[in-house]
C-alpha cells in the first residue's frame, strides 16, 4: 500500500472534492458530515456562549462593585450566577474542547474525517438545542436559579416550584449526550484512524490529551446523567431520591454531581495542557522535553481526577478518615501537573523562544496555573478548606485555574490554529494587546478575591453591607473585569478584521511539527490528497525529503484507511457514511422529547415513538445495487 | 480586631486554622516565586543564548533539574499532608462531655438557636444570636428544616453544613469576650446574602445573667399602649408564625420574639434593631429583604405605634 510520492494530479482534487465536499442540493448545510464544517460551527457556537457567559459575569461584577447596589434583584442575580456557571461549564468549557478536537484531530492524525461522522453531527446539533433551550428559558425569566451545582433540596420540588430547575436538568442532559457522542467519535478516530506509521509513541501530545479526556468524559458523564435523571424524576413524577423526609438523601446528589463535576474540570484542562505542549514546542523551535513523562502525566491526571470529588464536600461533616483520603488524592494530582510544568519550563530553557501571541498565552498560562494550582493545594487541606470553602477565596482559585489553565491555552490555540482554519493570520499587534489586557485583567479581578475570602466574603451573595469592609476590593475586581471585557473586544475585533484582511498564512506559517500543517490552509474537504506517512514523533520535522505516502484508497468513493491500534499499520479500508439529514432531525427529535418532558412525562413515550423512524432511517442501509460492494471493510 | 475574619482567631481551633492559613500562604507564595522565577530565568537565558540546544548532555542536565524540582514538590506535598492530618486531629480532639450544648437549626433565611438542657424548663430558644460564656467549650449541633445551609463564624471555627436529614456536631470555644459575626456559607436561595448571625462571647457571670433573663417569659405590658400592642400581636397575623412566651402567640414558623428587643439586628443581620427599622420591617419586610417568608402587614398607624411599643418592651 505504501509507495513513493504519487503522481501529482490536479484532476484528483476535483474527484476528491466531489467525494468529500459539501453534499449537493437543498439542506446541504445541515447534511454535511465534514469534521471541519461541524468543528468550525461548534467552535463558533461555543464562543458565542463564552460571550454570553462573560456578559453575565460582567453584570455580576457591576452589581458587586459597591455595597447594597441595586442593579439587579436577588432573583435575577441568582439566575445570572447560575447561568454564568452553567454556560461556562456546560455550554462553553466542555463543548469548546470537543469542538477544537473535532476540527483538529483528523488533521493531526492524517485522516479524511472522523469515525461515526453522523453521531458527531448529531452531538453538535443536540448541543445547539440544549444551549438554545437554556437561553430561551433565561430570556423568558425561566432561567435556573439554584447554582450550576444545583444542590438539592433547594432545587427539589419543595423549594423550587416552576420549571426553572427542569430547564437546568434537561440542558445538562443535552450536554451529556453531546459530550458522549463527541467522546465515542474521537476515541474511535484516535485509536483506529491514525496515519500509517503513527504508532502510540508517535502520537502528538495534544492527541494524547484528547484521548485521555474523552475517556474521562465516558466515565464522568454517566454520573451526572444519573443524578439529573433522578432529580427530574423527583420533580416530575414524585420520587424521593433526594428527599430526606422520605428516606432519600440530599448528600447523594452531591456525590453524584461532584463525581462528574471534578473530572469536568480536567475535561477542560487536559486538552489545554495539550495545546500548551504544542505551543511551547513549536515556539521554542525544539522538541518537547520529556514527551513520555508528559504523556504519562496526562494519563495519571485523568485517573486521579476521579479521586478528588469529596474535596467539594469537606464541610458536610463526613468522617475525617475518609476525607483524608481525598486530601491525599488532591495533593497527589499536583505531582503529574508539576511534571508537566517543569517539562515546559525545561523546553523553554533549551529552546529559542519566539515571543508570538500563542507563546505569550502559554507563558501566561504557566504563571496563572501555578498560582491557581497552589491555592488548590491550600484548599485540598480539610481544615483550611473549612475556612475557605464557599468564600471568594475559592472563587479566586477556580477562576485562576479555569481562566489561567483553560481559557489562556485556548486563546493561545486559537491564535495558533486560526491561520489553519481560515487561511489568514491574526494580527500579532492586536494579539499582544489582547494578551496583556487579558493577563492584567485576570489578575486585577481575581487576585483581590483571595483577600475577600479571608475577610469572610461568601460566594453567591447578590449584595453585601457597607460595614463589611469588602467594598474597595470588590470595586478593584470590577475594574479588572472591565479590563478583561476590553481585551475580549480587542480579540473579536482582531478576528473580524483578520478574517477579511489578515496576512495570508500559507500551509505552515509557524514552522510546526504536526500533520495538520502539511496540508493547505484552510484544508480541502478531503484534508490530504495523499494520506501522509509518519516517520517520527514530530511528523513534519522528522520528514525525509522522499517520505512515502499511503495510497490505495479510491478517490471516487469516501474511503477511510483504518490502522492498527498500537503500531498504526494499515489494516482495512472503510466505507465512510454518506451525508445525511437524519442526524439533525434526530437531534431535533431528541430535543423535543427532553423539552417536552419539562411539561409532561408523556413526552417520553410519545417523543420516542416519533423519534424511532428517524433513527431507523439514520442507520438503515438499503440492499446493494447490482455490482455494488456489500462489504464496507476489506483488507487494504 | 476584626470581628469577621479568618486571620483574627479568638478560640483555639480558629487559632490553629489561622496558623495553618499563614503557613500555607507563605509556603505556596515561596513555591510560586520559585516556579515563576524558573520560568522567567529560562526565558531570559534562552533568549540571550539565541539558539535551541539538545543532545545527551543537555537532556541529562534537564532531567536533573526536572527530577529535582518534581522531587522537591513531592516532599513539600508530603509535608503538607502530614501537617494537614495533625491539624485535623487537633481540631477533632476538642470534644468535651461537659460542654454547653447549643443546637442551631437553619431556616430560609434565619437561624433558630436552642440551648439544650436535660431539664425542660432550662431549655431556651432564641434566634440569630448565640451567647456563649468565655472559656467554656460549646458543643454545636446543627441541622436544617428546609434546604442546606452552612454555619460559619470564622473567628471561632471553620464551616459546618446544615443538611436536612443529618445532625452534624462540632465544638468550639471563645477565649476573648466580644461580638463575632457569622454567616450562612452555602447558597440557600433568594436571601442567602442576608443570613447572618452573631456569636456573643461574655464573661461567665454575664452569660449566666443573660441566660436567666432569657429564660423568663415575656415582660407583661407596662401600660395600656403596650397591652394594646400585645393584643394586636396575639390577634393579627403575627401570632400565626411567631412565639412570645407567656402570651397566646405560640407558633414555631418564624423566630421566637420573647426577648426580641434585646437583639442587635432584625432580619438575621439585615438591618439594625431600632424603632424605625422595626416599623419598616413589620409593614413591608419584602422591601428590605425581598423573598423573606414574612408577608407585608397593613396596620393602622395607632396599631403600629402600640405594637412597636410592646415589642420594644421585650428586653
Amino acid at each position: 500500500v505504501i509507495t513513493r510520492e504519487a503522481e501529482p494530479g490536479v484532476s484528483r482534487h476535483n474527484v476528491l472534492e466531489r467525494t468529500w465536499g459539501p453534499p449537493p442540493g437543498m439542506f446541504s448545510w445541515f447534511r454535511t458530515l465534514d469534521h471541519k464544517a461541524i468543528g468550525k460551527r461548534y467552535i463558533v457556537t461555543a464562543l458565542i456562549f463564552f460571550v454570553l457567559g462573560g456578559i453575565e459575569a460582567a453584570i455580576m461584577r457591576m452589581q458587586l462593585a459597591r455595597p447594597e447596589n441595586g442593579l439587579v434583584s436577588p432573583d435575577r442575580y441568582n439566575q445570572i450566577f447560575t447561568m454564568h456557571g452553567a454556560t461556562m461549564m456546560f455550554l462553553f468549557g466542555v463543548p469548546v474542547q470537543i469542538a477544537m478536537a473535532i476540527y483538529l484531530i483528523p488533521l493531526m492524525l492524517g485522516t479524511r474525517n472522523l469515525s461515526f461522522p453522523r453521531l458527531n453531527a448529531y452531538g453538535y446539533y443536540t448541543y445547539v438545542v440544549g444551549g438554545t433551550l437554556l437561553y430561551v428559558s433565561f430570556f423568558l425569566n425561566m432561567g435556573p436559579d439554584a447554582g450550576w451545582f444545583n444542590y438539592v433540596p433547594l432545587s427539589g420540588p419543595q423549594y423550587a416550584a416552576g420549571k426553572r430547575i427542569d430547564v437546568w436538568a434537561q440542558t445538562v442532559t443535552f450536554t451529556e449526550i453531546a459530550a458522549l457522542a463527541g467522546a465515542v467519535t474521537l476515541i474511535a478516530t484516535i485509536l483506529k484512524q491514525r496515519a500509517p506509521g503513527m504508532s502510540l509513541n508517535r502520537i502528538p501530545v495534544y492527541v494524547w490529551s484528547v484521548l485521555v479526556t474523552m475517556f474521562v468524559i465516558l466515565f464522568a458523564m454517566p454520573s451526572v446523567a444519573l443524578g439529573s435523571f433522578m432529580l427530574a424524576f423527583d420533580r416530575l413524577v414524585g420520587t424521593h431520591f433526594f428527599n430526606a423526609a422520605e428516606g432519600g438523601d440530599p448528600l447523594l446528589w452531591q456525590h453524584l454531581f461532584w463525581f462528574f463535576g471534578h473530572p469536568e474540570v480536567y475535561i477542560m484542562f487536559l486538552p489545554a495542557t495539550g495545546f500548551v505542549s504544542h505551543l511551547v514546542s513549536v515556539f521554542s523551535g525544539r522538541r518537547l522535553f520529556g514527551y513520555t513523562a508528559v504523556v504519562l502525566s496526562i494519563i495519571a491526571t485523568g485517573f486521579l481526577s476521579f479521586g478528588l470529588w469529596v474535596h467539594h464536600m469537606f464541610t458536610t461533616g463526613l468522617p475525617q478518615l475518609g476525607q483524608s483520603f481525598f486530601t491525599a488524592a488532591s495533593l497527589m494530582i499536583v505531582i503529574p501537573n508539576a511534571i508537566q510544568i517543569f517539562c515546559w519550563i525545561a523546553t523553554l530553557w533549551a529552546g529559542r523562544p519566539r515571543f508570538t501571541t500563542p507563546l505569550l498565552y502559554a507563558i501566561g498560562f504557566i504563571v496563572l496555573f501555578t498560582i491557581g494550582g497552589l491555592t488548590g493545594v491550600m484548599v485540598a487541606s480539610v481544615p483550611f478548606d473549612q475556612q475557605a470553602h464557599d468564600t471568594y477565596f475559592v472563587v479566586a482559585h477556580l477562576h485562576y485555574v479555569q481562566i489561567g489553565a483553560f481559557v489562556f491555552p485556548l486563546f493561545g490555540a486559537l491564535y495558533y490554529w486560526f491561520p489553519k482554519i481560515t487561511g489568514r493570520l491574526l494580527s500579532e499587534k492586536l494579539g499582544k494587546l489582547n494578551f496583556w489586557l487579558f493577563f492584567i485583567g485576570v489578575n486585577v479581578t481575581f487576585f483581590p478575591m483571595h483577600f475577600l475570602g479571608m475577610m469572610g466574603m461568601t460566594r453567591r451573595v447578590y449584595t453585601y453591607l457597607p460595614e463589611s469592609g469588602w467594598g474597595p476590593l470588590n470595586l478593584l475586581a470590577t475594574i479588572g473585569a472591565v479590563t478583561i471585557a476590553v481585551s475580549m473586544l480587542v480579540f473579536f475585533y482582531n478576528v473580524v478584521t483578520s478574517l477579511r484582511s489578515g496576512v495570508i498564512a500559507g500551509d505552515d506559517p509557524w514552522g510546526s511539527f504536526s500533520l495538520e500543517w502539511a496540508t493547505s490552509s484552510p484544508p480541502p474537504s478531503y484534508n490530504f490528497r495523499d494520506l501522509p506517512f509518519v516517520a517520527g514523533l514530530y511528523a513534519l520535522w522528522d520528514r525525509e525529503p522522499d517520505t512515502p505516502v499511503a495510497t490505495g484508497l479510491r478517490d471516487d468513493r469516501p474511503e477511510i484507511l483504518l490502522t492498527t491500534v498500537t503500531d498504526a499499520t494499515p489494516s482495512a479500508r472503510h466505507m465512510h457514511p454518506d451525508p445525511s439529514i437524519y442526524p439533525v432531525l434526530s437531534a431535533l427529535g431528541t430535543g423535543s422529547i427532553f423539552v417536552g418532558s419539562i411539561f409532561t412525562p408523556w413526552a417520553y413515550p410519545v417523543g420516542a415513538a416519533l423519534l424511532f423512524p428517524t433513527l431507523l432511517k439514520w442507520v438503515w442501509k438499503w440492499p446493494p445495487l447490482p455490482g455494488e460492494r456489500t462489504e464496507s471493510e476489506e483488507p487494504a | 480586631m476584626r470581628e469577621f475574619s479568618v486571620t483574627h482567631p479568638v478560640g483555639p481551633q480558629a487559632a490553629r486554622l489561622s496558623e495553618m492559613t499563614w503557613v500555607l500562604t507563605w509556603l505556596t507564595t515561596a513555591v510560586c516565586v520559585i516556579v515563576v522565577g524558573f520560568l522567567l530565568y529560562s526565558l531570559l537565558h534562552a533568549h540571550r543564548r539565541g539558539n535551541a540546544v539538545g543532545g545527551p548532555a543537555v537532556e541529562r542536565k534537564l532531567w536533573w533539574w526536572v527530577g529535582g524540582s518534581v522531587s522537591a514538590t513531592t516532599v513539600i506535598l508530603f509535608a503538607i499532608l502530614i501537617y494537614n492530618l495533625s491539624t485535623g486531629r487537633a481540631l477533632a480532639a476538642f470534644a468535651d462531655p461537659d460542654a454547653l450544648t447549643i443546637r442551631v437549626i437553619g431556616h430560609q433565611w434565619w437561624w433558630e438557636v436552642e440551648y439544650r438542657d436535660p431539664l425542660p424548663n432550662r431549655r431556651l430558644t432564641t434566634a440569630n444570636e448565640i451567647h456563649i460564656p468565655v472559656g467554656r467549650r460549646v458543643r454545636l449541633e446543627v441541622e436544617s428544616r428546609d434546604v442546606i445551609h452552612s454555619f460559619w463564624a470564622p473567628n471561632l471555627h471553620g464551616k459546618l453544613d446544615l443538611t436536612p436529614g443529618y445532625t452534624a456536631t462540632t465544638y468550639f470555644r471563645a477565649d476573648t469576650a466580644g461580638t463575632y459575626h457569622g454567616r450562612c456559607a452555602e447558597f440557600c436561595g433568594l436571601q442567602h446574602a442576608h443570613m447572618d448571625f452573631f456569636v456573643i462571647a461574655m464573661a461567665p457571670p454575664d452569660f449566666a445573667r443573660w441566660f436567666e433573663a432569657q429564660l423568663k417569659t415575656a415582660a407583661s405590658p407596662a401600660d395600656t399602649l403596650q397591652a394594646r400592642g400585645r393584643e394586636i400581636f396575639e390577634t393579627k397575623t403575627c401570632a400565626m408564625c411567631h412565639t412570645i412566651r407567656g402570651t397566646e402567640a405560640n407558633s414555631g414558623i418564624g423566630p421566637d420574639l420573647t426577648h426580641v428587643a434585646s437583639r442587635r439586628t432584625l432580619g438575621a443581620g439585615t438591618i439594625p434593631n431600632s424603632r424605625g427599622h422595626l416599623a419598616g420591617w413589620i409593614l413591608d419586610p419584602q422591601r428590605i429583604k425581598p423573598g423573606a417568608k414574612m408577608p407585608p402587614n397593613q396596620l393602622a398607624a395607632s396599631d403600629l405605634h402600640a405594637l412597636l411599643g410592646y415589642l420594644e418592651s421585650l428586653k
